[in-house]
């Protein structure tokens, strides 16, 4: 039974339902939940997978495909043409120095040249499905780190192909005969060159000729699962191509991506292939956990740990030192480096193809796929480990940047964090000729605003002797705009704690934010997305046929109701659980019957001068009494 | 040779009209005012008596500015591009209600409206189309509101007087708590679409419309006879 496939998807999908949310919910992220689930399904633990893992993982690696094609779906052509530097500048000293590096290792740990190069090689690499989905669950992608791992990640798949071009070199013989579909055996090589570049004019023009008319007329036959198999059906071509010419299959998809980054269907493919890649990558997470090989770890430990510890030193270090070349700042280094450091699921095809061509003794390859397996799964917990310890500390030391010396600041305005939120209030302010004094802890909004000439003194508002600084004794109002709420909190309290003449009008992240701190005397609070949602709420009605006035003061009555409920809650939220959601559910009642004007307890802002029903009634009455003669 | 003067154009216009009143009708803006048109029956039935027609732009204020902020520049250009300023509302407190007021505080500014080079409306008419709950008896020195129609719109009157406007008597439909929704068409819903054409088409006296009471119960009286050309 447990060779079926059906077995086999049910194990593989209950991990995804079991282990993937606990680990989620422990704050260990989604991609160790899948590792830890592979382990626990493995060989060595339950044993409830066996060899096939190899054969699964080998399937699963078309996560990574479809993964990059996505990625390159989200990258104009334009956006990676200014990317070219980290890609070929930072990726390429990258995959060079860490090779060097780790192969001088291996030298002087006695290991000949030729296999300590191809070691050096294989663990230049680093693992795209790990590193990508790590930093999307993080939302890092973005940031200027996340950047660059990505750069060096792309520079890598893009290595591949010289650096298997190169292994038959190292091997002890020259093997011809060895049929794997990455090589180029039996083609001279300019025979190679010329498919290469065919292949990729190919797919820059499937994407730019074939797609659209193909995506057409599909969407003239309406049928969404025929758009689901056309999207399937690219990605898979491309990557067969690929393979064909001897290209990464990934590399060639993400080329087809980035082609398709402008075309009109790139949310439909974005949305047909997500779900695809999710599994698929979620299975070769699981497959590199039920790699690991216990046993064999059982039997040299030290060896493979020193193995891992060593490679992912040596490449983090030589990522920290690149990340400072190439003007990086210290978190965003930190976080290239603690993302890269482990080696990736490519050293698994390298280490195969090493055998093959005998650069690598069986032996000693299992013990390279082990230390492989192992970093890729240490990889979740040095994400954990950098969040928990290394970034508060390299942003701290980022914020040791001096707060700046605010002179002679005597405004009757002081706003504590200059964000998108902060920017209204004090664009207005400054426009009606207020003066303000502006705090902000990003060091980088501080510099973009002072271009505009917007003086912002980057500091800590939470610290006393900055309020007294910015001029809080002399101040008559303090606009808390900050965006994180504990930050807010602190610095309502010092405020009200130090400056208790001084009316707080403050940004509250939700309703517990709220009375927080409504209960630390904050005068005015205001819940940071309501004013967009209620605009969006009478847009709606209006939408909807109702007359705009109308929508204007139903929203208005609806909003004094939801501001009275509010304050009313925040008294018995912290005591009285029960009677806070027996409160809340009145209310909801009550806005209800507010809206249709029914109860007169609950009418506040009525506009009965406009009802002329109890008139009619009246006037009936009168012309009833009136009419004495017949009609 | 010499310009023509003002006086001359406006003579020469008036005369071009006449002649040929299909080419050159007058253009009427219906300004009109309603907080609750959802409940509306007599308004309602006004609006939809008129809708469409050519040479006529009906403006829902309270639809345009919901929270009563008037694109004052806006509502100006609007009364240039017409002739015929027609104020539509229920009879609210003897008046009209609130957005009518704030438009009139706004729009009318001195020096474009009225005093010294406020000449831009100079020569425009101007009535009121209303609805009244009480019945015409209640409007009478007698009756228990004291007062007319046409003495409690003094303020308009000297409103359109200052903007050297031609006030004209008001079109009012009285007892609007009478008409139920379940009537379908009401007698001053014609006489509304006959008025609004006249003033278009210029069929209309405009000494004898500005002297009479209710334009909606005279309106026979007040129309001048279609020339035959």
């Amino acid at each position: 039974m447990t060779d079926s496939i059906l077995f086999q998807a049910f194990v593989y999908l209950a991990i995804a339902v079991v282990f993937v949310p606990i680990a989620k919910r422990a704050g260990l992220g989604a991609v160790l939940g899948y590792l830890i689930g592979g382990v626990a399904i493995g060989p060595s633990v339950l044993g409830v997978v066996g060899t096939e893992g190899h054969q699964v993982m080998h399937f699963a690696e078309f996560g990574v495909v479809m993964m990059l094609f996505l990625v390159g779906l989200e990258l104009r052509p334009a956006l990676l043409w200014e990317m070219r530097r980290p890609i070929l500048g930072l990726g390429g000293l990258q995959v060079a120095i860490s090779a060097g590096v780790v192969a001088g290792a291996a030298m002087l740990l006695g290991i000949g040249w030729k296999p300590a190069i191809a070691v050096g090689l294989t663990f230049a690499m680093s693992s795209t499905a790990i590193v990508l989905s790590s930093l999307a669950e993080r939302n890092l992608l973005k940031t200027s780190g996340g950047q660059a791992a990505f750069s060096v990640l792309l520079m890598q798949d893009i290595s591949v192909i010289p650096i298997l071009a190169v292994f038959p070199l190292l091997g002890v013989h020259v093997a011809t005969e060895i049929i794997d579909v990455t090589s180029e055996a039996g083609r001279p090589a300019w025979v190679s060159a010329l498919l290469l570049v065919g292949a990729m004019v190919g797919v820059v023009a499937i994407g730019r000729f074939v797609v659209r008319p193909v995506f057409q007329f599909l969407a003239g036959v309406k049928l969404r699962e025929s758009f689901t198999a056309a999207a399937l059906l690219i990605v898979i071509g491309i990557a067969l191509l690929m393979q064909q010419v001897g290209l990464s299959p990934a590399l060639g998809t993400f080329l087809a991506g980035v082609v398709l980054a402008d075309s009109e269907y790139r949310h439909e493919l974005e949305s047909d292939i997500e779900p695809f890649k999710g599994l698929l990558l979620g299975l070769f997470f699981i497959s590199v956990g039920a790699q690991i090989d216990f046993p064999l770890f059982g039997h040299q430990p030290l060896t493979i740990l020193g193995v891992v510890a060593g490679t992912m030193a040596l490449k983090l270090l030589v990522l920290v030192a690149l990340g400072r070349a190439f003007n990086l700042d210290r978190p965003a280094r930190w976080l290239l480096a603690f993302s890269l450091a482990q080696i990736g699921e490519f050293a698994f095809v390298l280490v195969s193809f090493g055998v093959q061509e005998k650069i690598f003794e069986p032996a000693f390859a299992s013990m390279l796929v082990a230390a492989v397996a192992i970093s890729m799964v240490l990889t979740p917990p040095a994400f954990i480990v950098l969040e928990r310890y290394v970034m508060p500390r390299v942003t701290e030391r980022a914020e040791q940047r001096p707060h700046d010396v605010i002179e002679h600041a005597d405004t009757p305005v002081v706003i504590a964090g200059y964000g998108r939120y902060g920017q209204i209030v004090g664009r207005l302010l400054r426009a009606n000729r207020i003066p303000v004094t502006i705090l902000d802890l990003d060091p980088e909004m501080v510099d973009v605003l002072g271009r505009l000439g917007v003086k912002v003194y980057y500091g800590d508002a939470s610290r006393v002797d900055l309020l007294h600084a910015a001029g809080c004794e002399r101040a008559k109002l303090f606009v808390l705009a900050v965006d994180n709420k504990d930050e807010a909190t602190k610095i309502a309290e010092a405020v009200r704690h130090n400056f208790p003449h001084l009316t707080i009008l403050a940004r509250a992240y939700d309703r517990p934010h709220y009375w927080e701190l409504r209960a630390l005397g904050v005068h005015k609070v205001y819940r940071e997305t309501f004013g967009s949602a209620h605009e969006t709420a009478i847009e709606s009605l209006k939408q909807l046929g109702y007359r705009a006035h109308t929508a204007h003061r139903l929203a208005r009555r609806w909003r004094l109701h939801d501001e009275q409920v509010i304050e009313e809650l925040g008294a018995i939220y912290a005591s009285d659980r029960t009677g806070y959601w027996e409160r809340t559910r009145l209310a909801m009642d009550e806005a209800e019957r507010l809206m249709r004007e029914e109860d007169p307890n609950v009418y506040e802002q009525g506009d009965s001068g406009w009802d002329n029903e109890s008139l009619r009634a009246d006037n009936e009455v009168d012309a009833a009494a009136s009419t004495t003669q017949p009609s | 040779m010499e310009a023509p003067t003002g006086a001359a154009v406006q003579a020469l216009t008036r005369d071009l009209r006449r002649r040929s009143h299909v080419i050159l009708m007058r253009r009427v803006l219906v300004q009109f005012a309603h907080p609750v048109f959802e409940r509306s029956r007599v308004q309602r039935r006004l609006l939809d008596a008129i809708r469409g027609m050519e040479h006529l732009t009906i403006r829902d204020l309270y639809e345009e500015y919901p929270t009563l902020a008037i694109d004052v520049r806006r509502e100006q250009l609007l009364l240039l591009e017409h002739d015929v300023i027609v104020f539509q509302h229920p009879f609210y407190w003897y008046s009209a209600p609130a957005i009518l007021k704030e438009w009139q505080d706004l729009v009318l500014e001195h020096g474009w409206a009225y005093g010294k080079g406020g000449t831009k409306l100079r020569g425009k008419i101007t009535l009121n189309v209303i609805s009244t709950g009480g019945p015409e008896s209640a409007y009478q020195r007698s009756g228990y509101n004291r007062y007319t129609i046409r003495e409690l719109l003094a303020p308009w009157d000297q409103t359109a007087h200052l903007c050297g406007m031609r006030y004209l008597a008001p079109f009012t439909v009285h007892a609007a708590l009478r008409v139920t929704g379940d009537i379908e068409v009401i007698p001053s819903q014609r006489e509304y679409r006959r008025l609004i054409e006249a003033l278009r088409d210029e069929r209309i006296d405009l000494e004898r419309a500005a002297a009479v009471d209710n334009l909606a119960s005279e309106l026979d009286h007040v129309l001048a006879p279609r020339e035959v050309a």
